[in-house]
């Protein structure tokens, strides 16, 4: 199942501000997450990591400043929503939901070929899912679910790959199983880039972490930006921190 | 008299002595086709109420339709069809852009028209032409109507093939559709009207108080047979087939409305399908999977 051409493509963010209900949610971030990278996006909660991340899928406008992706078209990105945002009762079977991986070749009308069926089987079978293709979403464990939408992940085969809380409520077993397919899709060159609340895990599987309040409080590798310094500033930000200000702080400081 | 004929005369008679009966039972499955499987996505889309708020905010433009053209199917259609979807539109918008959620600005929006649409029809008409309009003429359908009736349910099933991927996917997990450029919103659009156009094929039938009965009631108590979407849908279809037979037979035989009758069959088999359908209350209670095998 490997892709024509792997290898990531990196993404420069330039001064990147987004608003949320004309409410700041991340603010004036400026870095670069390099071409096959891999970075884990850590902070509070509220400190606009999911924002962030939409921004990079291109489903939120940024307000100001911009994101630069190296010429790739956000939708070739693979991406991995939260679990709270997919609806699991939905009647649908695990190979069709893996299938949906396949959207960028199929398209609305697009039926599935003998080869396309081969490569969803492949990837329900890279998750340890074989057996399950007719099985309802919705008798699935958490970790079982959780390794679908990795299967789906697998099929589209993208060279930027963004997942938002992939371990959130996952057994450890499952969640060394998909760290080894991270690990395995880093090590073929693909830009990596997740939100993550497990310091130990960042620590041990991701070289580089963006740890965020709001604004980037550090970014680099993983082992400087989580300085004992960096977490508690990251903290006291996202607690002084007022949702409803309507005005940028910085820009006032830059007119002062 | 011998029991096939007595079963005859209860069942299939009044449907090959009388026209206007066919006409309805024509209409009634011609809905059922259109109004099932777009019951179903409404019923999954978590909007059952969405489409309740729906069929009182048609009533206006169906009002304003038979002012100028009095019980017109087509001219209270196309009124229904554009207020229809403003309300559907601006509910989304006002919930997109403010703190309101969107079953909040539905509810606003239709209390409004339902009571704009029946004082429209007061300023003009007698209370019988509101009764007809809330609650439908069923047996007073024509050539006409049913060609409109049928003609919504066929484009409604040539539209839900053509979207019907990416209208899953919208279901399902939206926020990877519109990460993959799938458009959601153009997907979401087109649902509504689909829904709007069912709405307004059924309120000549039901009325537009009670066009939605024939479109979630068969969706809920499909959800007690099929485990699959298709599944859901067909069963749905027939639920919504069954209803429209014998509603008609109790009203043709007790002489009381149809509309209402139609809707009260398709709540009766909701309640069977709960007790006793494959997914069912009392199969659940019966079977005893910890032991199998």
């Amino acid at each position: 199942m490997s892709h024509s051409d792997p290898r990531g493509a990196p993404i420069h963010l330039d001064n990147l501000t987004i608003t949320y209900q004309r409410h700041p949610a991340v603010h004036h971030v400026t870095g670069s997450f390099e071409a096959g990278s891999l970075t884990a996006i850590i902070g509070p909660n509220g400190a606009g990591k999911s924002t962030l991340i939409k921004a990079l899928t291109g489903t939120m406008a940024a307000s100001e400043g911009r994101i630069d992706r190296a010429g790739m078209s956000p939708s070739r990105y693979g991406y991995l929503p939260q679990a709270a945002e997919v609806d699991r009762s939905f009647p649908l079977s695990v190979f069709d939901t893996v299938a949906m991986g396949d959207w960028h070749r199929l398209g609305v009308f697009g039926g599935m070929k003998r080869q396309d069926v081969a490569r969803a089987l492949d990837a329900l079978d890279k998750v340890g899912l074989t057996g399950f293709e007719q099985r309802r979403i919705s008798e699935l464990s958490s970790g079982q679910f959780q390794r679908v939408l990795f299967a789906r992940l697998l099929l589209q085969d993208a060279p930027v790959i963004l997942l938002d809380e992939p371990f959130n409520a996952i057994d450890e077993r499952t969640t060394r199983d998909l760290l080894t397919l991270i690990r395995h899709w880093h090590e073929h060159g693909r830009t990596v880039i997740a939100v993550l609340h497990d310091m130990s895990q960042v620590r041990q599987c991701f070289p580089q972490t963006l740890l965020m309040a709001r604004e980037a409080i550090a970014w680099g590798p993983t082992d400087e930006v989580l300085q004992h310094h960096n977490l508690r500033r990251a903290n006291m930000m996202e607690e002084s921190w007022r949702a409803d200000a309507h005005t940028c702080a910085l820009h006032e400081e830059e007119q002062a | 008299m011998s029991l096939p004929s007595m079963i005859y005369d209860a069942t299939l008679a009044p449907f090959v002595d009388f026209g206007f009966m066919r006409r309805a039972l024509v209409a009634c499955m011609a809905l059922g086709l259109g109004s099932g499987p777009v019951g179903v996505l409404l019923m999954l889309r978590r909007m059952s109420l969405v489409g309740d708020a729906m069929s009182h905010a048609v009533l206006p433009g169906a009002a304003v339709g038979f002012l100028v053209a009095g019980l017109s199917l087509p001219a209270m259609g196309l009124g229904g069809l554009i207020v229809g979807l403003a309300v559907a539109l601006l509910s989304g918008l006002v919930s997109r852009t403010t703190a309101v959620r969107e079953d909040a600005s539905f509810a606003s929006f239709y209390l409004t028209s339902l009571a704009a649409g029946v004082l429209i029809v007061s300023l003009k008409g007698s209370s019988v032409d509101l009764l007809h309009v809330l609650f439908g003429t069923i047996l007073a359908i024509d050539q006409n109507a049913l060609y409109l009736i049928a003609g919504i349910s066929s484009l409604t099933l040539v539209l839900l093939a053509l979207i019907y991927r990416p209208l899953v996917m919208e279901c399902f997990d939206p926020g990877f559709l519109r990460a993959v450029g799938g458009r959601g919103h153009l997907y979401h659009v087109l649902f509504l009207l689909l829904v709007v156009l069912n709405l307004v094929a059924g309120f000549q039938s039901l009325g537009t108080l009670m066009a939605v009965g024939l479109m979630m009631l068969p969706a809920v108590a499909a959800r007690f047979w099929a485990v699959s979407l298709p599944g859901m849908m067909f069963s749905a279809m027939l639920v919504a087939f069954m209803a429209g037979i014998i509603g008609l037979n109790i009203s043709f035989h007790t002489g009381v409305a149809s509309g209402p009758t139609i809707v009260l069959s398709a709540s009766g088999i909701y309640l069977l399908s709960f007790l006793f359908g494959r997914l069912g209350i009392v199969r659940q209670r019966l079977s005893r999977p910890h032991l199998a095998g």
